[in-house]
Parts: structure tokens; sequence; C-alpha cells
């Protein structure tokens, strides 16, 4: 094996060491248990707790929760157009950048705000520091929130028959305070030494060594970056995101980076095993998981490690592999692995410019997207996860004629109705999306960067994104109009907020529901062939919904080449 | 409900503090202790620094050529072409980007051309350069310069930074690093 593969193989392999402790970890905390670090962080809680006047022993329906977590997420959102809108008069902004207009400074505090960070700016001219700070803190309570909400799911999944699941104000400070800070602090100081800028001095103007002049901007990235890949945001900090040297200066950094971004969600999926003391069902789910990264993850590799056969025609040494729009240090290979990666787990960051990939490896990237299951978001992945397997049992159930129950409780009408709109809402918001962008082309088709099939890839894929809350894109498309910013920003709500609530619900109606012991009539959920199950509707669902728009796209662009 | 906006106004108050100012702060400080602390890194010549790891544009036929950019290496901005890899437009780019090496290297067999000296980097500030991509423009400045072309292969070699560990990605050439060396050989 040569050293471009290694470097994949070593990140996936560190993520799963690293994830199994922290896992137990975590279940730990969202169990209020004790742990060697309450000594440091009880004391910041309940600080915390004191000044915000909550009680966290108090106990919350998932009702209770979801209103909690809108009401924040409302005062979030304000909050965030009041600092975008002003920041060319607000302190911090060394550069002299301008507010953003309104369209845009909705897109921008939406999209930080689902955890997608879409980005239709880029940092170095459309932010001022103060404004980057604000996403930044965005960048952490989304992630928390996106995690509280899991652990609510957590709570509901138990034996016992339970009106009430926790507090979300808990989980929510809880994630922050005992997860997301400590750990954002450690990959800080990796950053720091591998000579990651964090300064808060404005551009600086250089001559080069061969005499142009230049302008460098900077900032304080190091502080930035972690929480970007830890909270699964990907929001970058620059317009090149970790293309660019200062986000991400060296193949030890990449590392780094990959590692932090996909550790909460493998955590997430080992905290739910030791919070059930199921370790078998953690197992299927990561099997599962596992299963379809790699399927998308192979061919993307090997595509662009054998480069684009129209450069190889010219006659020229494509060794290399496919390196438009890749940085040498990493590599097409690793280029290829971050590409699946960050779109699975719906962080969005791209060390390479997605859309300069081959065709089929950008079909990967959105499939990953329209999957939205394999691992996904800090929290939220585990909660589409779970719809998908809410389907699997009813249909097997059906198959074999046993009443569909999941973890002892009884999957009726109601939960069923919830699972099924939360399944087909994201191919409609992102098939309508791509639809109406298509019907109105007055609107959208001087924003494309490529023409023919490519072109309409570019859209499929900002819809994806967005519906996806990834925050990616074929960054070729100029999408800093009043169309996309609202259009984007519409779908970025409705799929954010819908698939939190839906999965609560479903776990708020089972919770309260009576357990009935497992018997010999019993559909086992944590075995390989319940699995295979859930494999396949996550692949029915995706292929019957999204395979003629991916026609259109990125197969008809590899069929023309 | 009115509890609940208390709540959040208050709890967004002190975790805005927490996240976005005393962790801020922790950073900025530990940044002390960072190489040049925290504020790049940067190598100097002639009095002059630069930033090591900002890709610099060398086009001129005396220097190793850096990689073409979409952002013409300004770091004020960033970012890729965003050309797929299936568009006429691009395909033509790279030919002309091929017959342009060509003319300025003559005896290099266009088998030698290394991919990455014809396409655009994903920042438009890439620093490297493949090893490949430094020995085949070796001859052309050896001409210029009027150097040994083993010495100038034996400083490409220096200057190969190999994968991590030995074991991990790609080995690479920074290209501002070594065209400072290159200087300092030949006045």
């Amino acid at each position: 094996m040569n050293t471009a593969i290694l470097g994949p193989v070593l990140m996936f392999l560190a993520t799963i060491v690293l994830a199994l402790p922290l896992g137990k970890y975590m279940a730990k905390v969202y169990r209020n248990e004790p742990t060697f670090l309450n000594r440091v962080f009880n004391p910041i809680d309940r600080f915390l707790f004191k000044i915000s006047g909550v009680d966290p022993g108090r106990e919350q329906s998932w009702q209770q929760q979801m209103l909690a977590l809108l009401t924040i997420n409302v005062v979030w959102f304000l909050l965030g157009m009041l600092v975008l809108m002003n920041q060319g008069r607000l302190p911090l902004n060394p550069d002299h950048n301008p507010g953003q207009s309104a369209y845009l400074a909705f897109n921008t505090v939406i999209s930080f705000l689902v955890n997608c960070n879409l980005q239709h700016y880029s940092g170095e001219s459309g932010l001022s520091y103060l404004g980057q700070l604000y996403l930044m803190f965005l960048q952490f309570v989304t992630a928390a929130t996106g995690m509280a909400a899991a652990v609510t799911v957590f709570y509901a999944l138990q034996k016992d028959t339970l009106s009430t699941l926790g507090n979300f104000y808990n989980f929510f400070v809880r994630s922050l305070t005992r997860i997301l800070i400590p750990i954002s602090v450690i990959i800080a100081l990796i950053f720091l030494a591998r000579g990651m800028p964090m300064t808060f001095a404005g551009k600086s103007r250089m001559q080069t060594l061969q005499g142009d002049t230049v302008q460098v901007s900077t900032g304080p990235v190091a502080a930035f970056v972690p929480i970007k890949h830890l909270g699964t945001n990907g929001g970058g900090f620059f317009g090149a995101n970790s293309a660019h040297p200062f986000e991400n200066p060296d193949y030890l950094s990449n590392m780094v980076a990959m590692v932090s971004q996909m550790l909460i969600p493998f955590a997430m999926i080992f905290a739910l095993g030791y919070f059930l003391k199921n370790r078998k069902l953690s197992l299927m789910i990561f099997g599962v998981m596992t299963a379809g990264f790699i399927a998308l993850l192979i061919p993307t590799m090997l595509q662009e490690m054998k480069g684009n056969p129209h450069i190889a025609q010219m006659g020229i040494d494509n060794a290399l592999g496919a390196m438009e729009g890749k940085e040498v240090r990493f590599g097409a290979a690793s280029s290829a692995f971050w590409s699946i990666a960050t779109t699975v787990i719906s962080t969005g960051s791209v060390n390479a410019m997605h859309d300069s990939f081959m065709p089929l490896s950008g079909m990967n990237q959105m499939l990953a997207m329209m999957t939205n299951c394999f691992y996904g978001g800090c929290g939220v992945g585990i909660l589409n996860f779970f719809i998908f397997m809410i389907l699997a049992v009813f249909i097997s159930g059906l198959m074999v004629g046993r009443t569909p129950e999941f973890m002892g409780k009884k999957i009726e009408a109601r939960e069923m109705k919830i699972a099924m709109i939360i399944a087909l809402l994201h191919p409609f918001l992102i098939l309508a999306g791509t639809a109406l962008s298509a019907a109105f082309p007055a609107l959208t088709l001087s924003t494309l960067n490529n023409p023919g099939a490519h072109g309409l890839s570019e859209i499929l894929y900002e819809y994806t994104s967005a519906a996806a809350n990834n925050g990616s894109g074929f960054e070729g498309l100029g999408d800093n109009t009043p169309w996309w910013n609202i259009s984007t920003g519409v779908v970025l709500l409705l799929a954010r907020f819908l698939p939190i609530i839906g999965p609560v619900a479903i776990a708020g109606s089972l919770a309260a529901k009576k357990y009935i012991p497992e018997s010999s009539g019993t559909l086992k959920t944590d075995t390989g062939t319940f699995g295979l199950m859930v494999l396949a509707v996550i692949a029915l669902v995706a292929a019957l919904s999204f395979f003629p728009a991916l026609t259109l796209g990125p197969i008809a662009d590899y069929f023309s080449f | 409900m009115k509890a609940n906006i208390f709540i959040a106004l208050r709890l967004t108050a002190v975790s805005l503090l927490l996240c976005a100012g005393i962790y801020t702060l922790l950073i900025r400080a530990c940044a002390q202790l960072a190489p040049n602390k925290g504020k790049g890194m940067m190598c100097t010549q002639k009095g002059q620094s630069y930033y090591s790891n900002i890709g610099q544009a060398f086009t001129e036929d005396r220097y190793f050529n850096s990689r073409p950019s979409a952002v013409g290496y300004n770091a004020a901005g960033s970012g890729g072409s965003n050309k797929g890899s299936n568009n006429p437009g691009y395909r033509a780019q790279v030919q002309e980007r091929i017959d342009r090496f060509m003319a300025h290297n003559p005896g290099i067999p266009k088998s030698k051309i290394p991919v990455d000296l014809v396409t655009a980097s994903g920042s438009g500030l890439d620093p490297d350069i493949s090893e490949a991509a430094a020995s085949v423009q070796v001859k052309r400045i050896a001409a210029v310069r009027s150097i040994d072309e083993a010495v100038l292969q034996q400083l490409v070699e220096q200057h190969t930074e190999k994968p991590l560990l030995g074991l991990f990605g790609p080995s690479r050439i920074n290209v501002l690093e070594l065209n400072i060396a290159l200087d300092n050989i030949s006045k």
C-alpha cells in the first residue's frame, strides 16, 4: 500500500480508537454520572445554570424540550442578524469589511443556526472578526443543540414508561462544557503548533519574491477551526475553507481535522450503546453506516486517483490523479476521502473543490448527503438513522407478519406517519428546489459556472447540501443572489428543525408506551439481518427518489465524456 | 413560554461569553507559545519576510514555477477554478498551459509534465508542487541561470518534504523555500 492510501486508513482507524472511550464518557455525562473531570466542570456548570436561571434537575416532556430548543434558536437568529448586518460599524473589523445585506445575513445566520454553513460569502471580505466570532459561537451551540436532541431520544429508548425525558438545558450545557469546549481546546493546541494563525491583526500587504504585490488575510483561525470540525459545522474561516494553507497547513493538521469531524458522530453511536447497555445495537448501527460510507468512498477514491481521462489523453504525466481544485500537500486520495467523509457526516468543510471532482465522485458526494444518515451530523445523524430504523421495523414487521416493535415499544400509526413525513421531506425539499430553479432559468442560469449537465449538478448539489444541512457546495455557483439566499434559507430551516422534532416526537411517544418483554415473536433489531434491512430501506428511499435527478446531472455528465 | 424566553436570553449571554469570549482569549493566550506567536509561519530573505505556507506566483523562467491559481495568488481572497472536469473551456485551458510549458521548456517530452503544473489548486494559494513538478523544471532553470543540473537536482531533493513519518500522505516541495534557496546559490 502506498502512502496516499495509508493516510485515510489511519484517519479512519484513529477515529474509532478515540471514539470508543469518548462514547463511554459521553454516556456517563448524559446519565449525570460522576466522571473524573467533575471537579473541574461541576462549578462551571453550576455558574452557567445559576446565571441563566435553569434548574437542571427539572424534568421536561419532549414537547417542553422542543419548545425550549426553538425559543433559544430564535434568540440566536435575531442576535445574528443584528451582528452581521451591522458588523461594519462594530469593533474587531481591521479590514473594514461592510455589513452584510439583509438577504445575505438571513442566509448566513440561518445556515450557521442549522449547523449547515452554506456560506454565500467569502470569509476574507464578507465578515469582520466579530462576525466570525459570532459564527464560531453558533458552531458551538448548534452542535450542542443537535447532541441534546439526540440525548432526548436516548432517554426515550429506555425500557421504562416515561412521560418526561430529562432537561434540554442540562443536555445542552453539558454538551458544551464537558465535550465540545475541552476537545476544541486540545485540537486548537495541535493546530497552533502546526503554525495556524491566531491573531486579530488585519490584512497585510506584501511583496513576493518575484516582485508582485499581494495582500494576505489572517485572523483568529486557530480558535475557529477546531469547533468547525468537531461540531460537524464546516463553515470555513476563509473562502477556500480547509483547502486554505492557513486553515489547514499540512498533512498532520489535515488528519487532525478529519478525525475531529468524524469523532462525535462515531462517539454518539457508541454512546447510545453504552447508554442503553445494548452494545449489539450500536454495533449494528455502526456497521450499517460504515457499509454505506465504504460503498461511496472506494469508487470515489479510485476515480480521483486515476485522474481526469481528458487530461490523460493530452499526453502528460497524470500519475497524481485529478488535481484540479486539489492541494499538493493532501493529494488526490486524501482529498477524495475527505470529500466523502464531509458529505456523509454533514460537516461540509472541504479541502478540495467538489465542483472539479469527476462526475461520479460528485454523484457519490451528493448520494452521501441524500442518504444523510451514514454517521451524519453532531447528534442529528443518529436521529436521521432512527427514522430509517422505524421504517425498517415497520416494513420487516409487515413482511413476516409480526406487530412492529422497536426496543420493546409498539410502533403504531402515529409514529409511522411522522416517520414517513420526515423521510419524504428530504427528497421533497431537494427535488422541489432543484425543479423550481431549473424552471426559472432567469433566476439561476447566469449563476452557473459550468455548461451542460454539470450546471444542473451545481443546482442539485446546492439544494442537497442545504437539505442535508451539510454546507459544502459546487462552489462555482454564484450563490449570493436573493433567489439562492432565500430559497436555500427556507430549505435549511425546514430541513433542520422538522428532522429534529420528528424523531424526538416519535421517541417521546414510544417512551410513553408500555414495555413489552422480548418473546419468540419479537423481531430482533440488533442483528445483522435487521442491519441489512435498514440498509435496503435507505438504499431504496435514496435510489427511487433521487435516481432520475442524478441521471440528468452527474450521470449524464459522465456519459458525455 | 415567558420563562423560556428569559432563560434563552440569559443562557445565550453566558454561553456567548464562554464560547466566543473566554475560549477565544484562552487560545489567543496559548498562541503566544506557538511558532511565531500565532502570526503565521514566516521565512525571511534579504530582510523581507514572507508567509512560508501561503503560495506565491512564480511565473518567470528563472524560478521554479508554482501551480496555476484561480485567484492569482492574491491571499486577500482564496478559491479554486470550480471548473467541471468535463467542461470544454476548461480542457482548452489545460491544453494551453501544456503548450505554454512546452514552449518555455524545450527538450522536455510532454509525457514528463506532471498534472499538478497544469491544474489550479483548491485554495489558489497552494504553496507546494510535487517532486516531479520541480524536477521537470531543472533543465530550464539550469540553462537560464547557468548552474549545473546536478546541483539543482540535489537542491530539489534537499527541499522535498517526505510523507508524514514516511508513511502518510504525498511528498511535496514548498516552492517559495526552494526558490529562496535557489536565489542563495546563484546571485
